[in-house]
Formats: structure tokens, sequence, C-alpha cells
């Protein structure tokens, strides 16, 4: 009896690590950032753009209504693909837009808000980029839909006309 | 002190993934994202956070892929003691061979 364990137990233990290699095999090695995580919108003093006041992001999105918290640049592309869109969204009352200038100089967002118009309720001014990873950003453009301090949506890369649906259903 | 903190920085930069680069600590990359990281980096540790806390703080936004060595919590301990677990049932099993060679 005895004897017969040990055989057993190596096939065992080989069936199961072939078992985990093969399932391993079909797994996609492309990361893919995880963008439906719920958590609360961290509390960090940020500069405001237009007035340089230093102030608490509890601060910005302190009542329960909608928010679209957007980081952008002027020098980035796919950013100025998604502004129609954030100017659309803009125009409906129970969002306010919130920006995040990300690494920029005041000079170029500002032609870039003159240029295409500004969806922006407020703007936080992020010359480092520290503040985008507070919010667990990658890069621009990035979008987080807030509701009573928590991320509810994450849209990473340009807003599509899919991303704009799905914001006013939750807006609704 | 100044250099001691470079050496943390250092340390810590090259246990951070990259998560928008291929294959590139937070260390190695020059790219907006990784510079941003050390800048916080930097901030965390004149705030006087130790390794570990900076660890968490980038873990609780990223999750733990962003660490290349993941800290020890409840999705990581079986990939932990899985190595432990082996180590020892090896030294078990050679340990009733010799027992029973010495009857």
């Amino acid at each position: 009896m005895k004897n017969k364990i040990l055989p057993f137990s190596i096939i065992f233990v080989f069936i199961i690590i072939f078992v985990i290699f093969y399932k391993g095999l079909q797994n996609t090695n492309i990361y893919t950032p995880d963008s439906k995580t719920i958590f609360e919108v961290p509390s960090v003093s940020v500069k405001l753009f237009n007035s340089d006041e230093i102030i608490n992001t509890l601060e910005i999105f302190n009542s329960n209504k909608f928010y679209l918290l957007n980081i952008w640049s002027s020098w980035c592309v796919p950013c100025k693909q998604e502004h129609p869109i954030l100017m659309e969204l803009s125009q409906n009352n129970d969002l306010e837009i919130i920006g995040i200038n990300y690494k920029d100089t005041k000079k170029n967002a500002n032609d870039f808000l003159k240029d295409l118009g500004n969806p922006y309720d407020n703007i936080i001014f992020d010359n480092k980029g520290t503040n985008a990873i507070e919010w667990g950003a990658y890069g621009v453009p990035e979008s987080f839909l807030i509701n009573n301090n928590k991320i509810i949506r994450k849209y990473i890369g340009p807003l599509s006309k899919g991303s704009l649906q799905e914001i006013k259903l939750f807006i609704k | 002190m100044k250099a001691d903190n470079e050496v943390l920085k250092n340390k810590i930069t090259k246990n951070l993934r990259c998560l928008i680069c291929q294959g590139q600590s937070v260390y190695d990359s020059d790219s907006e994202f990784a510079n941003s990281l050390k800048i916080v980096v930097d901030n965390k540790i004149n705030e006087g956070l130790s390794e570990n806390q900076i660890y968490s703080y980038f873990q609780s936004k990223y999750g733990d892929w962003i660490l290349y060595d993941p800290l020890f919590n409840k999705n990581t301990y079986f990939l932990w003691l899985l190595p432990l677990l082996i180590f020892f049932v090896g030294g078990a099993i050679i340990f009733n061979k010799f027992l029973k060679k010495q009857k």
C-alpha cells in the first residue's frame, strides 16, 4: 500500500502542474488595465489652473452630482479627437466636467481651449504629472466618472461615441 | 541622508513595473508615466514613508501588477507558500527514506 502512495502522488502533482501550465498557455500575456475598480476620490491638495489657488480635491467633488474627471494636455493628439465629446457633455447640467491639465504649459493649454472651446467647469494644474498618479492614471487622455466621492467608471484612452452614450445613461 | 534616499529611491523604482512600457521597470524607463512615478516616489520618501508603505500606496492605486516583487497578502500567499510547502514535503520524503534505511 505504502509503495503505491508515492507514484500516485507524483502523477497527481504532475497532472496539476500540467493543467495549470496548459491553462496558462491560453491566457493572454498582454496586460489590460482594470477599468471597473470602484475606489474613492483621493484626498490631496491640488493647484487650480485659473487662480493658482491650492485646495483639496474633496472640495471640488463635494456635491452628490456626477463629475467627469478628464486628464488632458495640449500636446496630446487623441485629446483633440475626444474634445467634441467633452463639449457635447458640457451642455448637460447634471454633469460637471473637471480637467487635469497634464504636463503642459499654461500658454499652450489656454491656446488649446481657445481654439477648440472650454468644456471644463474647473481645471487642476498638474505640470509634473504627480496628480494623475493619485488617480491611478496611466497617461493622457483618461477620464473618470465620479458620483458620491466614488469613481464608478474609468475610461482609458480617448472617449468614444459608445462611452458618451454610457455616461449619458449613468446621469439619467 | 540624501545619498541614502537616492539608494532607496533606486531600489523602489527598480521594483515598480512601468505599466505602459514593455518589460521595463520605472527605473529603466524614460516615459512620461515613469518620470511622474519617480517624482512621486521621491516625494513619498521625503514625507518619511517606509519602503513597504510606498509599495502599498502604489498597489492601492494600480494593483499588484505594478510590483515586480508582490507583497504578501490574501491574493499572493499561495505564490509565496507553495515553494516552501514543496520544500518541506520533499524534505519529509527524504527523511522518511533515511529512517527506513536506518531500520
